[in-house]
């Protein structure tokens, strides 16, 4: 299939505004032009198709990854292992491993150390953990600035670090994919499993958020 | 929203890759974006662009009756609602639709079937829409990364 390449966001999603093939860019054209008459004709808001379009890419995609963690604060055994062979623990919950099978490190954040995932070459993600890749991870600006910047970058993202916060900034591939193992939110103690993994939203596996309650509204940039 | 009008499409609802939905086009997650906007504002019962959808989608299931199950890689395409959760393998899961190539496009159908639905709702004409395809297909080549 013509996407055969782009399972775990490589490089595809990056030139989707180039389309390939003549009927590629034509239902471009049409999409666009529909888009175009509703919003002069004042039937639909660009902002609400925005809105719309962020809350399915953010409600549904992180659950696997999710799903590790939360395993991971429920069984320390689990969580070595997680971290030591991410693809031996991936397999343990019966999680695919995607496509390309691309290695998944794991990286755990603790008191004093912060972790954030970044794909400075293209958008590389691990996508069969996380879903499809959020539009601000594939743009230049955090490609760019998060290794430069880490923590202005998370300052805009709302995480504020302290001082002392160790902040690892780590650089995917298309040989190797990151996922953070974001830390317990205190107050979780007594939650079950299936209601830690309520409390890990995507952001947080990339690293640009702590896991906790989830947010109000989802953000894009 | 009230319910989940995807699960409501049931064999005809949208492609997902690790539960998600999946666009290989930014202008089909646009397109997506738009008829759930419209339908939230209640400019259609979800049911009449279901028919649609049947519609557009089952002409070419009819089409492809035979090819349709070999072509489809269980791995590549989740149906809603997901079937448990399976080994990258899938097996045993029913062949779902694929998302693209071998003459389906899933989003071109979704798009046929909202472009019915707004003409037959008097949202716009479907002569209005030619036009200003045609329109922005004539824009010198290169325009779009000025504006990306």
């Amino acid at each position: 299939m013509a996407h055969e390449h782009d399972h775990d966001g490589e490089h595809g999603h990056d030139h989707a505004h180039e389309p390939s093939d003549p009927e590629a860019a034509r239902l471009a054209l049409r999409a666009e032009a529909l888009e175009a008459l509703l919003v002069e004709r004042g039937i639909v808001r660009r902002e609400s198709i925005d809105a719309i379009v962020a809350r399915y890419e953010n409600e549904i995609g992180p659950l696997n990854g999710a799903k590790l963690v939360a395993r991971a604060w429920s069984d320390p055994e689990f969580k070595r292992r997680l971290l030591t062979d991410a693809r031996a623990a991936i397999a343990e919950l019966s999680l695919p491993m995607g496509e390309t099978a691309t290695p998944i490190v794991v990286v755990e954040n603790s008191p004093g150390v912060h972790n954030v995932v970044v794909c400075t070459l293209c958008s590389c993600y691990p996508s069969s953990l996380l879903g499809l890749p959020p539009r601000w991870y594939k743009s230049p600006p955090y490609r760019a600035r998060v290794v430069r910047e880490p923590r202005a970058v998370l300052r805009e993202f709302g995480l504020e670090l302290p001082e002392s916060t160790d902040v690892r900034v780590w650089d995917s591939s298309a040989e190797l994919r990151y996922m953070v193992l974001p830390e317990r939110p205190p107050g979780s103690e007594r939650a079950s499993e299936a209601e830690l993994v309520e409390l890990v939203s995507r952001d947080s596996l990339i690293g640009v958020a702590l896991a906790g309650p989830p947010a109000e509204a989802p953000r894009e940039r | 929203m009230s319910g989940d009008p995807l699960a409501a499409l049931g064999t005809k609802a949208p492609p997902r890759k690790n539960g998600e939905l999946h666009f290989d086009e930014a202008w089909e997650s646009r397109v997506f974006g738009l008829t759930m906007s419209l339908h939230e504002a209640g400019a259609f019962a979800w049911g009449e662009f279901q028919a649609e959808l049947i519609a557009s989608i089952g002409a070419w299931e009819r089409a492809h009756a035979s090819e349709a199950r070999s072509e489809a890689k269980p791995s590549e395409v989740e149906q809603w609602p997901r079937s448990g959760e399976g080994g990258s393998a899938g097996a045993g899961r029913a062949a779902p639709l694929p998302t693209s190539g071998a003459g389906f496009h899933y989003w071109a159908y979704w798009l046929e079937a909202f472009e019915r639905l707004a003409a037959r709702k008097g949202l716009l004409e479907l002569a209005a829409l030619d036009a200003r395809a045609a329109e922005l297909a004539a824009r010198p080549a290169g325009w779009d990364h000025a504006r990306v």
